[in-house]
């Protein structure tokens, strides 16, 4: 379904030199398969994620989906092949509703009972938030609840590509996270999740661990996640959080 | 109606006031400087100046509640220049809504201006809702100018709300408000702009907080494109224990130009007087959140602008 090949990502660094984001990128996606990707902080995961959806262009390297070259494809382009993207720090506007929100992601105008259905399978008390706008007002966790929801009411979706989801998530709305995710892997769409959670990490058929630029292991949980935590090196806090 | 109307002046009357049919009760509705019809309601009475000047006041008895008045302006003949006064006096314990505004038709090569001034006096614990829009069609050079000033007067108890809106065709205008606010009175104004072309705008508060418990609340939000320039001034004075506040939200697009200079000014230790201003870009997170969508570029940034104006 989504194939990088050979992608690098390279910024200037103040005293002149490249340094790489991204080194030599080779990735297969499957369709109907959920991949989480993990990895230190600053380790290119994002970067990443971004890349994949047009946000950012590579400086090197070709991205094929589903078969067709979309590496000069813009965002728009891209979200209209089907690509959805999950912001990890999601965008707020003035005079923007909630409502429309979700209408401009469906792509038709929603009753109060279209989005009242997206805004409940995050979680999200429906008649309390249809109203509102999608401002300062609302919560981080709120806001994050939202930004998925805008992926649910999304039909075109292919590929929906989550950054951190779990980022200011509370604990009880963990679950219909996870659900949200189950939901998506049934109707056959494929996931990629970039997070540090564990019991993310545990829905995933595959898991990639990213670190400095490049990617250090492809395998299922039990292979990866002690890389990881070799990665991690001394943080003993890291070990513990990972392994409980 | 009348048959003095156009239907290109119909669709105008229904974008500034929201009217397609003669409304009910009072109203009055101006036509190239000449009052082109007129209805009084029992509680509510209009009738020409008398004092010379071009105009009408509006008397309304106390205890009026829940009346509309609309006096819509329509100018479509190139050319035509007028002032005009327009004072409402509004009697104690009404609650009324005024919609005024203004369309200028402009098709030929001649400027068409109107300076319109409208004073309000409000009576002890009135409320008042006053609904403007001023909007600017036609495809001639001449230039089609507005310049509206409204002078206000809050009683004691008495609130008022101002909704201005000024969002295309108008080439230039300067827009004056100026009020002054007796004991526990408030005044709240939501104002929107939008500039495109070569047009510029100006938009000048100074609000006099008098009384004790006064209240004044102002929010502009405002979108300049292309070469467009505007020009926004807040001044309060806080005179008394009383509460200010002024807001300036604006989008900065192409070459545009924006100004925003506030003055707050406590006369008084209890005064509480605040000034926010900011001009910035469409944030380019937000283009980039409504393209994962699947809109286009310019479609974010239609959504992201009607959104900030709405």
């Amino acid at each position: 379904m989504l194939e990088l090949q050979n992608i690098s990502f390279v910024v200037k660094q103040p005293d002149g030199t490249d340094k790489y984001i991204l080194k030599d990128i080779n990735l297969r996606f499957e369709q109907k398969k959920t991949i989480v990707i993990t990895g230190p902080n600053g380790g290119g995961k994002s970067t990443l994620a971004k890349i994949i959806m047009g946000i950012e262009t590579p400086t090197s390297g070709k991205i094929l989906f589903n078969g067709q070259d979309i590496t000069t494809c813009n965002i728009t382009e891209r979200a209209n092949l089907g690509i959805s993207f999950a912001f990890q720090q999601p965008v707020r506007f003035k005079g923007i509703g909630v409502r429309e929100l979700l209408s401009l992601a469906a792509r038709k105008k929603l009753s109060t009972k279209g989005a009242c259905d997206y805004l409940s399978e995050v979680g999200l008390c429906a008649a309390d938030y249809v109203g509102r706008e999608v401002d300062t007002s609302l919560s981080g966790g709120e806001i994050k609840r939202i930004e998925i929801a805008t992926i649910l009411a999304r039909q075109n979706t292919q590929l929906a590509v989550f950054d951190e989801p779990e980022a200011g998530i509370d604990l009880w709305s963990f679950q219909k996270l996870i659900q949200v995710f189950e939901k998506l892997h049934q109707e056959h769409r494929a996931l990629i999740i970039i997070s540090h959670q564990e019991r993310i990490l545990n829905i995933a058929d595959n898991i990639i661990l990213i670190a400095n630029g490049q990617v250090k292991s492809i395998g299922d949980r039990e292979s990866v996640i002690p890389q990881l935590i070799s990665i991690a090196g001394s943080c003993d806090i890291y070990k513990k959080g990972v392994s409980n | 109606m009348k048959k003095e109307l156009t239907a290109h002046d119909c669709s105008l009357l229904k974008d500034i006031a929201g009217i397609t049919q003669t409304p009910d009760g009072a109203f009055n509705i101006r036509l190239n400087g000449s009052p082109l019809s007129r209805a009084c309601s029992e509680n509510i009475t209009i009738t020409p100046k008398k004092d010379g000047k071009d105009g009408i006041d509006i008397y309304i008895k106390s205890n009026t509640k829940n009346e509309k008045v609309f006096i819509p302006v329509i100018i479509n003949n190139s050319g035509h220049n007028e002032l005009v006064y327009n004072d409402f006096h509004i009697g104690a314990n009404a609650n009324v809504t005024i919609v005024a505004g203004c369309g200028i038709d402009n098709c030929g090569s001649h400027d068409s201006q109107h300076d319109g001034i409208h004073s309000f006096f409000l009576g002890e614990n009135a409320r008042v809702k006053y609904i403007e829009k001023h909007i600017g069609i036609g495809d001639g050079l001449g230039n089609r100018i507005m310049n509206p000033t409204t002078i206000v007067h809050v009683g004691k108890n008495a609130y008022m709300e101002m909704e201005t809106t000024q969002i295309r065709g108008i080439n230039s205008t300067k827009r004056i408000t100026e009020a002054e606010i007796v004991t526990n009175g408030v005044f709240i104004v939501k104002e929107k702009l939008m500039t495109h072309g070569q047009q510029y705008a100006e938009s000048a508060f100074t609000v006099q907080l008098n009384g004790e418990n006064s209240h004044c609340h102002i929010i502009s939000r405002a979108v300049a494109k292309d070469k467009s320039q505007q020009l926004f001034i807040a001044k309060l004075y806080g005179n008394n224990t009383c509460h200010g506040h002024s807001e300036c939200d604006a989008i900065i697009m192409d070459d545009a130009h924006i100004a925003a200079i506030p003055e707050i000014k406590a006369n008084n230790s209890e005064a509480n007087l605040i000034h926010e201003a900011a001009i910035g870009k469409i944030a380019g997170e937000q283009l980039i959140k409504l393209m994962s969508l699947g809109l286009t570029e310019k479609e974010a940034e239609q959504h992201i602008i009607n959104g900030f104006l709405k």
